[in-house]
């Protein structure tokens, strides 16, 4: 029987869990004040909720991906993190799809503003993927990398523990490789997980990344990492890196996108996208947002509140009572343009993390890696870049 | 139902939070706008702006739009903006009245590179209400008058009853060392002004292309063939200054909406150099 470090494991260390303890680790969360957050079934697809105890996570589930497609099928094991990426990212907590700004409340020929105070505890997100960890960081930089912070999202972000779950496989939509996020977790976490299955006793090898992710390990009956435990993660990280289902050329995007905004396969590509905004949704990076006014009946009190807004939206470009972008295809070169090339000149880095979302939840199949490469070969001179 | 903090009425540590403020005076300029000058009802001036800047204005209940400021820079105590009724939002402000309220934040962007005026001849191009965005730079430049070359000052409208400061335009013509050319699409047997878009008047300007700053505001493609008009007079790309525009929702850099290509113009515009944009420019539906 594990005993477990009684005092908090050091930054670093390497230990296992063994599958029977799991819920162990799930009470220590909670025992220190964590509300667990993670993947569960839902509605035929793993997707991210509140997990009380083990039965919550996708015990045996895996996803297969598809352009236009996304099943769940059982594994032949009872793996709790045998799958790779859900409809759902961790933007859904930390830029949630609906937040009110603050209310203002008439007072006599002025108004005051004010806000309700944050009340949400602490989070442990269990089971974060590294091309996940890519994208929170992404939404970092847009959100509090600038002169203006946005302080909701900032104090989510510092309520949340991040305990990663490397990727043993990959889905046929995955190319965080191409985009060098993953498949590895190496940094940006307070715990990471990698779950061994079907090789000897189902465990979890648990890496220390930050104090707080070692105070919540203290207790939990651990054993320290074997060579032979270790040897096996990076065969499993091994294999992951060369089971990428596609690729994306990510050397010179930048530069290759920009000089061909008048490529004709915007036209086709608008053609067959019907504008739904599901890539935006799903997107971990995907940032836009509208603002909207609620006031009471009596005009007395309004509130301010912003949602998730999407390019593919027609309002989304509206100036002077007409949009900017009225096309399809002008609004999906925008969307994959801004992901690929002119983010890296707004906020530093790529927007997109190569997860693979964009591609599985499109109702007809577009992806992105499919659409660099037809945009990389020669075009004959459209009207979309000539004179307005 | 959660408790409210305590209120603040500056509104610290609320984000995107604005600040309420009165309309002291309104000023119908044409038949759809009308120039506001406000007053902050919190006891705080109104935040120094630099030319070209501008504040998130709302009706609350009616939304919130970006409206340039068109005052002084030298007086920021007169928060001034003038606002053409086109949507919702600036139709509700449009109708607001002394004594009424509207809420105020800002100022955001990058306003027009005056320094890069100095010692050189000076254009002004403005179609439309975007002089709305160009007039706080004349004030700073009419104040500042030795210290840069000829000024010349072009502004069309599509006719005579749009053109807006028409009186102080006037004024300035008469009084100003600066040449006005103004400008109108269409006009009846009572103008006796010029007839034509913007860029016939370039040629009649009297400046040192290579020795020469403009600055632009108007309509896309006004701003864009205004800028071909002054290269071909050898103004070079990168001393033709032009304020850009989309939808705004937040005015900080977080909402997307505002995107040009590569810029987020709320936070790297709106005034952005031609030599940057004009590749963007000819780009449909950017």
């Amino acid at each position: 029987m594990a005993q477990g470090p009684s005092q908090p494991p050091v930054v670093g260390s390497r230990w296992v869990l063994a599958r029977e303890q799991f819920d162990t680790l799930l009470d220590s969360f909670r025992d220190h004040g964590y509300e667990v957050l993670g993947p569960t079934v839902r509605d035929g697809a793993i997707v991210y909720g509140r997990i009380e105890e083990v039965h919550d996570l996708p015990v045996g589930w895996t996803d297969r991906q598809e352009a236009g497609s996304y099943r769940l099928e059982r594994r032949d094991d009872p793996a709790l993190f045998g799958y790779n990426v859900g409809p759902h990212s961790w933007k859904k907590y930390l830029f949630p799809s609906r937040e009110r700004l603050f209310t203002a409340r008439r007072e006599g020929p002025s108004f005051r503003v004010s806000t309700e105070p944050t009340e949400e505890g602490p989070k442990a997100y269990l089971g974060v993927r590294a091309c996940e960890i890519a994208a929170i960081r992404i939404q970092d930089r847009v959100f509090t990398g600038g002169p203006e912070v946005d302080p909701g999202y900032a104090g989510r972000r510092t309520r949340a523990l991040v305990v990663a779950a490397q990727c043993t496989q990959a889905a046929s939509s995955c190319f965080c490789v191409s985009m060098g996020t993953g498949p590895e977790v190496e940094d940006g976490f307070d715990l990471v997980l990698t779950e061994l299955v079907g090789e000897g006793p189902h465990r979890f090898v648990i890496e220390v990344g930050t104090p707080a992710g070692a105070s919540v390990l203290a207790g939990v009956p651990l054993v320290p990492a074997s060579p032979v435990d270790l040897a096996k993660v990076s065969e499993r990280l091994q294999r992951t890196r060369h089971a990428m289902g596609r690729s994306l050329e990510a050397n010179g995007i930048r530069e290759l996108l920009l000089g061909r905004l008048d490529h004709e396969e915007w036209e086709k590509v608008g053609a067959r996208c019907v504008a739904c905004t599901n890539c935006t949704m799903v997107c971990p990076t995907c940032f836009c947002h509208s603002t909207e006014e609620v006031p009471d009946l009596a005009g007395s009190r309004v509130e301010r509140w912003r949602r998730w807004d999407s390019c593919f939206n027609l309002a989304f470009s509206e100036l002077h009572g007409g949009s900017v972008r009225t096309s399809v295809p002008s609004r999906y070169r925008q969307w994959m343009v801004h992901k690929l090339a002119t983010w890296y000149d707004q906020f530093g880095s790529s927007g997109c993390v190569g997860c693979g979302r964009c591609i599985a939840w499109c109702p007809v199949g577009i992806d992105i890696t499919e659409e660099a490469e037809r945009v990389r070969l020669p075009s004959a001179p459209t009207s979309r870049g000539g004179r307005p | 139902m959660s408790t409210d903090r305590e209120p603040s009425p500056s509104a610290d540590g609320i984000p995107l939070a604005p600040s309420p403020f009165t309309v002291r005076e309104r000023a119908a300029e044409t038949a759809d706008t009308v120039t506001l000058t406000l007053d902050p009802l919190t006891g705080d001036r109104p935040a120094p702006f630099l030319p070209g800047q501008f504040n998130m204005l709302s009706v609350l209940g009616a939304g919130e739009v970006a409206i340039s400021i068109s005052g002084d820079p030298a007086r920021p105590d007169e928060l001034v903006h003038t606002v053409r009724s086109l949507g919702l939002s600036t139709q509700a402000i449009g109708r607001l009245s002394p004594g009424s309220t509207v809420a105020v934040r800002g100022p955001y962007g990058r306003g027009w590179p005056l320094e890069a005026a100095w010692g050189r001849d000076v254009v002004l191009v403005a179609g439309g209400i975007g002089i709305a965005p160009l007039r706080p730079l004349l004030y700073a430049l009419l104040r500042e008058r030795a210290r840069f070359g000829r000024l010349e000052v072009i502004y069309g409208a599509r006719s005579p009853q749009d053109l807006v400061y028409y009186r102080q335009l006037q004024e300035w013509r008469a009084r100003s060392n600066a040449r006005f050319q103004v400008t109108v699409d269409a006009a009846g047997r009572d103008w006796y002004g010029d007839v034509g878009v913007v860029t016939q008047r370039i040629p009649d300007c009297r400046f040192d292309g290579r020795n020469t700053v403009a600055f632009l505001c108007g309509p896309e493609i006004m701003m864009r063939l205004s800028a071909e008009a002054l290269e071909g007079r050898g103004v070079r790309p990168e001393a033709i200054w032009l304020s850009m525009e989309r939808n705004m929702r937040c005015g900080v850099g977080f909402c997307g909406h505002c995107q040009f290509g590569p810029y987020l113009l709320c936070r790297d515009g709106p005034v952005l150099p031609y030599r940057e944009l004009r590749p963007l420019l000819r780009v449909r539906e950017l």
